[in-house]
């Protein structure tokens, strides 16, 4: 629902102390309503600096960000405001909780926002649904919880407050295989209904190639790769060279090409890498 | 004589009605490499924490080199023979420099100074921190850090290092040295290892693999046989590896592939069989 524009964005941490470090420079880009992006890059990339300033949690030392085409840096009531469009959830939500009950969790945002009771426990309830917490845990302790429904809560107290751009840095980290899943269908699906513009940090590349419409790649404080899973990951050695995880079919892919058996390209998950093999096989035959 | 040996251990914690151990037999043998893989609730960290009597069992017994845990006079010597290492390495750090930190436990068992010194700089080269020994440990990274808190262990000089999900919150580096870490303790120093994961991509370099659910140990063997039995894993909510994954669905178009190829160029080869005829 809402549109992020990046123009020339730098931030410096420490600036003019001998720990100056230039963490992000020469940012540009557009992140366009209702896209589902993964952001992808080593430790020390920048990719966390760079999403702090998408709703104002980092002011850039030069550069400008345009949330809907205001600049969300125009004032202190433009940041106030943008912290409601654009909402943030940090790496291990869940110790952040703070209240009593779930449902006070949740609702803490919505009522901040002043807005009356029905409103707040509509919106509480709606959340929850999106992430899949059941109504029964409502007054429960946030502290009794399983680490999987512990970040859930945290997740649907920012969404409680229906955000235009939802961000979330890292959220399966931790978590085993089945609740890594649970939670990409729950966002995706949330997505799908809310029609929210959606951006995920990722260190998973498999979870990464399995969701992501738009893949962007930060390197050593600037963007180095931008386009669809396809375009990314069929660069696998470009991606290798920067340090980064790539999904194990496009190892093996490049295994079987050492081979003299190349196998074309996508072949990123095992269904596609699969089916091209069968392909390859196939035509070999003929 | 196995080193660690359960014998029909069972546990349940208080006020739980299902028990989180249910009859466990396993024995491992010194300077073997053991993961534990299981989903969430399946048991493997309390079948870790029944390791160095953190817990004692409700029924069954644990016995480390033959000492049974729950025997109170001889609690210290399984803790001083089997370290733990944890999943948060900011809660495992006690100390403001990486090698006072590395030296606290040998302090506390009263062993002489020289001796200290010898045993802080040799577990800090083990573990690829020497260089770094004079560094403060919150600068560091998740990986650095875990990798102290394995060095504090490996100073007590323990037969055995048992890790529950030392890699949980690290990033793909930090996973990858803490791994190697323990894999090279393992290989080069006869270390035995028990290393407690939900990541299978940790699993493949152990020497066996034992997988937990409900409580149960269902599946036990070498990594690529375990892995090799697609539906079980399926069936437990786990993952099996890409490599895996691929050769069982090839296998179900009818190619005629083994499915205990682990990594990706012994699937390559497995492949190129097939295709080379």
């Amino acid at each position: 629902m809402s549109t992020i524009r990046v123009e020339g964005l730098r931030h410096v941490y420490s600036a003019k102390t001998p720990f100056e470090k230039i963490a992000i420079d020469n940012i540009d880009i557009t992140i366009g309503n209702g896209e589902l992006v993964a952001i992808i890059g080593h430790t020390g990339s920048g990719k966390s600096t760079f999403i702090q300033h998408l709703n104002a949690l980092l002011q850039p030392s030069s550069g400008t960000v345009f949330v809907d085409d205001e600049d969300i840096n125009a004032d202190k009531l433009s940041r106030r405001d943008v912290k409601r469009k654009v909402g943030l959830v940090f790496q291990y939500p869940e110790y952040q909780l703070f209240e009593e009950t779930v449902y006070k969790d949740i609702a803490f945002g919505p009522e901040n926002m002043k807005l009356s009771a029905d409103e707040v426990d509509q919106r509480v309830r709606e959340a929850a649904r999106f992430v899949g917490v059941d109504e029964e845990l409502f007054e429960s302790s946030p502290l009794e919880l399983s680490g999987g429904q512990k970040r859930r809560v945290a997740i649907a107290g920012v969404i409680a407050m229906r955000p235009g751009v939802l961000i979330l840095d890292e959220p399966t980290a931790g978590l085993d295989p089945a609740g890594c899943r649970q939670i990409l269908d729950n966002i995706c699906q949330y997505r799908k209904e809310s029609g929210s513009t959606v951006i995920i940090v990722s260190h998973n590349m498999d979870d990464v190639a399995r969701i992501a419409e738009r893949v962007i790649v930060f390197n050593e404080g600037g963007i180095a790769m931008d386009g669809t899973p396809n375009e990314i990951f069929c660069q696998p050695e470009k991606l290798m060279d920067m340090g980064l995880n790539v999904p194990h079919s496009s190892l093996i892919a490049l295994e079987l090409k050492k081979r003299g058996f190349p196998v074309s390209c996508p072949c990123y998950t095992p269904q596609q890498l699969k089916n091209a093999i069968l392909a390859e096989k196939e035509a070999g035959v003929c | 004589m196995s080193i660690i040996k359960f014998e029909k251990v069972s546990y349940s914690y208080p006020g739980d009605e299902l028990p989180s151990l249910c009859g466990i037999d396993l024995s491992i043998e010194k300077g073997q490499f053991v993961a534990v893989l299981g989903h969430n609730g399946s048991g493997k960290s309390t079948l870790a924490k029944h390791m160095n009597a953190i817990l004692v069992p409700d029924e069954g017994r644990v016995l480390i080199n033959g000492v049974d845990t729950a025997d109170e006079n001889r609690v210290l010597d399984i803790r001083r023979n089997v370290g733990m290492v944890f999943q948060n390495p900011d809660n495992q750090i006690v100390a403001n420099v990486v090698e006072d930190d590395v030296a606290f436990a040998p302090e506390n068992l009263g062993v002489a100074p020289e001796e200290i010194r010898r045993r802080v700089d040799a577990a800090l080269k083990q573990v690829g921190m020497y260089e770094l020994r004079e560094h403060a440990p919150h600068l560091l990274s998740g990986g650095q850090k875990q990798r102290v808190a394995i060095a504090g262990v490996i100073a007590m000089e323990p037969e055995i290092i048992v890790l529950d999900e030392p890699t949980a919150m690290l990033d793909p580096m930090g996973r990858e040295e803490v791994i190697s870490t323990v894999t090279k303790l393992c290989r080069e120093k006869g270390m035995t290892v028990v290393l407690i994961t939900h990541h299978m991509d940790e699993c493949v370099n152990a020497d066996r693999l034992v997988v937990m659910s409900n409580g149960n140990i269902v599946a036990d063997g070498a990594p690529a046989q375990v892995f090799s039995q697609v539906e079980l894993m399926e069936g437990e909510g786990l993952d099996v590896p890409d490599t895996t994954r691929l050769l069982y669905e090839l296998r179900k178009e009818g190619l005629e592939l083994s499915l205990e190829a682990l990594s990706p160029a012994d699937c390559a080869e497995e492949i190129m069989k097939i295709i080379r005829g």
